[in-house]
């Protein structure tokens, strides 16, 4: 056991996989010698060579191409694209060609590709490094869209997506990246990439979150404690499918919920959660359903993206909205 | 020469001269039959000559039968390949067995040469998941988004490499307007960043859809776009099947050989409409236009080559015809009395381990599928 940074637990995590199979393999852009921007891939090259680990040319459709015509060669690859805002240049990769060719092939032919990308706001980077598009990809049929809120999942959840024999779009925190530290067990240990876990039990409100806003969700909880007021706080981790089943135990027993995201409001991951909280559990419901969200803007610049993006704060005043009804 | 136009740079000479190498377009035999290339048209055996004659007539036969199937309401898309069959052959014929094959939607008869079956075509057209099971085959479906298979075969040439493969490449097919696409430029340069073996065929049949080949880009060839990335590249005439071949077969060993990738630009024609479904091509070119692609056909002149050698004959062509037109029509059959996928089928094809949403999506449609 050593306590890790998410970012570093990821990279464990892509050491772990690496080590395993040697069909693995990590490439994009400033993933070699660099180890990535952020460094998440630092290390890897010497360890396991060029073939293993490698630079690319600078184009995101090429990368995710790439990485379809070497799983139709059995390879499994790793490819990396920067920032999440970059996935606009290979769009078609993802929804036109990867996710459908277990389909196309009447389910005969794999493509087990682990595409990791950063997103999340709150580290004033430059346009288009913080966007959270989770919500165009969740409505992609054959992808699978995960994301870990802790370092300890976000080991756990790399090995299980890179072992899953379809695309999985793996989505990595920005801001957790260094901001957060676990105990991390060495060597191999999985996390499922389908179930959502429960982050903290409670009995009279359910808060459903995901990556950075579960950590936000966590500090209202404590906050709402001090008052007797026990919040269930439910990290979803996968944003694609979703697992409802934890997400109704839930609110069978809390019959409040409020449904919280980073994203912008409009469709996507809080507007199917609540749709299925309304479809499947509303007789559950002694409140309406709450919704936290950014709104439905551009992301900012980086001088007011703190006062967009959804925070305890905000969480907390339609947290007592639903609780006061 | 151009008057210089700059001070420092005489960029209308660079512009007047950059073309020069692409000039002379790869050709054995022309459009009137002659021999323009002796030395090369003597490495055919008379049976391979042949053999490529019986090709072309066996694409054109399905074409032909077809179009018929798809008139009669029996088949879903299909994008003719009228006048295209030294180009597909000529091409398809340098394969081996281990090389990978990334098609477009025009390319179904390389798909059937390379291992598919007539039927599995027939059923592709239909919309039935069986017309896309390749087993072990190295072959892909035929791509629909334009462009999206020059980067998966850019992968797949690299996987080769990364197999430790000797003699096996990427092949890879687009259109003329699909040199426009960005994944045309980034295919072709991922491949050779990696020095991958991928041959990238170009079939530049003059027209996307309405939109002719001269408003797809100034460059005079569009052989001469792979220079950019450091991959050569040759314009063949794509009405001759033998320069086609030998073109391909060239650019194919030279990828083995492990020199990285090729580029071959054949210069073919659309004789017919863009697709079955509805394009008319009397909207946007005149007869006038089509004519000297006619006349350049490349049946008519390897009937020539052959009929003076005494080689071939009109009621053997003739005779051949028909024996495909009715094999064409017992590979119908068998498509037709092939299974249609149930939604149940398909659903389970989503993912490997079916999601709990799917689960219920299957329950429900086997409880509509059982009644």
């Amino acid at each position: 056991m050593a306590k890790l940074t998410y970012i570093k637990a990821i990279t464990d995590g892509l050491d772990v996989c690496l080590g395993e199979d040697p069909k693995t393999l990590i490439f994009g852009e400033d993933v070699g010698k660099n180890g990535g921007v952020f460094r998440t891939t630092q290390g890897l090259q010497d360890k396991y060579g060029e073939d293993r680990v490698f630079d690319t040319p600078l184009a995101e459709s090429g990368i995710l191409g790439l990485a379809i015509g070497l799983a139709a060669t059995g390879w499994r690859p790793l490819p990396e694209i920067q920032f999440m805002g970059f996935t606009f240049e290979a769009v078609d990769s993802l929804g036109g060609q990867m996710s459908r060719e277990r389909f196309r092939f009447s389910g005969k032919r794999s493509m087990p590709i682990t595409v990791r990308t950063p997103f999340g706001g709150g580290t004033h980077t430059a346009e288009m490094h913080a966007d959270n598009l989770e919500n165009y990809y969740v409505g992609t049929p054959g992808l699978r869209v995960v994301t870990p809120a802790n370092p300890y999942d976000a080991k756990g959840m790399i090995i299980s997506a890179v072992e899953n024999n379809d695309p999985v779009l793996f989505l990595e925190n920005l801001k957790l990246y260094r901001s957060m530290k676990d105990e991390i067990p060495e060597g191999k240990y999985t996390v499922p990439l389908d179930t959502a876990k429960v982050a903290r039990e409670g009995t009279d409100i359910t808060i459903v979150a995901y990556s950075a806003e579960v950590n936000e969700s966590l500090k209202v909880a404590d906050k709402l404690a001090k008052e007797n007021i026990s919040a269930e706080v439910i990290d979803l981790r996968s944003l694609s499918p979703i697992d409802t089943d934890t997400i109704f135990k839930s609110v069978e027993k809390t019959h409040k919920v409020v449904v919280v995201q980073e994203a912008q409001k409009m469709a996507g991951v809080g507007a199917q959660v609540t749709a299925e909280i309304a479809e499947h559990a509303i007789m559950d419901l002694d409140a309406p359903i709450g919704r936290v969200a950014a709104p439905d803007s551009v992301y900012p610049w980086a001088q007011v993206e703190n006062d967009w993006i959804p925070n305890a704060d905000d969480i907390e005043a339609k947290a007592r909205e639903i609780l006061n009804y | 020469m151009a008057k210089k136009t700059g001070q420092a740079i005489d960029f209308a000479s660079i512009k007047a001269t950059m073309s020069d190498p692409y000039k002379k377009t790869f050709q054995i035999v022309d459009k009137d039959a002659k021999i323009v290339n002796q030395e090369l048209f003597d490495t055919f055996s008379d049976d391979q000559l042949v053999d490529f004659m019986k090709k072309m007539v066996w694409e054109r036969a399905l074409h032909e039968q077809t179009m018929n199937f798809s008139r009669q309401g029996r088949l879903g898309f299909y994008a003719p390949t009228y006048g295209e069959e030294a180009s597909e052959m000529g091409s398809v014929s340098a394969f081996k067995d281990q090389d990978f094959l990334f098609p477009a939607y025009r390319d179904l008869p390389e798909l059937i040469q390379h291992g598919a079956s007539v039927t599995q075509g027939f059923l592709w057209s239909k919309g039935n998941a069986v017309g896309d099971d390749y087993g072990d085959q190295r072959n892909w479906f035929p791509q629909i988004i334009i462009g999206a298979q020059y980067v998966e075969a850019a992968g797949a040439a690299l996987g080769i490499k990364k197999n430790g493969e000797k003699d096996a490449v990427s092949f890879v097919y687009t259109g003329d307007g699909g040199t426009s696409q960005g994944d045309f430029y980034e295919g072709v340069n991922f491949a050779s960043s990696f020095q991958a073996p991928a041959v990238f065929m170009v079939q530049n049949n003059g027209w996307a859809i309405s939109v002719p080949r001269k408003k797809q880009t100034a460059a005079e060839t569009l052989a001469q776009k792979a220079v950019a990335s450091g991959v050569p590249s040759i314009q063949v005439d794509g009405m001759d099947v033998l320069a086609t071949y030998i073109a391909t077969k060239e650019a194919r060993d030279f990828a083995a050989a492990g020199n990285g990738p090729v580029l071959v630009e054949t210069l073919t024609y659309r004789y017919g409409a863009h697709s079955s479904a509805g394009d008319d091509p009397s909207r946007y070119r005149t007869k006038e236009e089509e004519k000297p692609w006619f006349d350049a056909d490349p049946l008519i002149r390897m009937r020539k080559i052959l009929g003076d050698k005494g080689l071939w004959s009109q009621d053997q062509e003739d005779k051949l015809t028909e024996e495909y037109k009715d094999s064409f029509k017992k590979s119908m059959k068998e498509a037709e009395n092939t299974p249609t996928q149930s939604v149940v089928d398909m659903l389970k094809t989503t993912f490997e381990e079916p999601t709990p949403q799917i689960k219920a999506d299957i329950a429900r449609f086997e409880a509509k599928e059982s009644k």
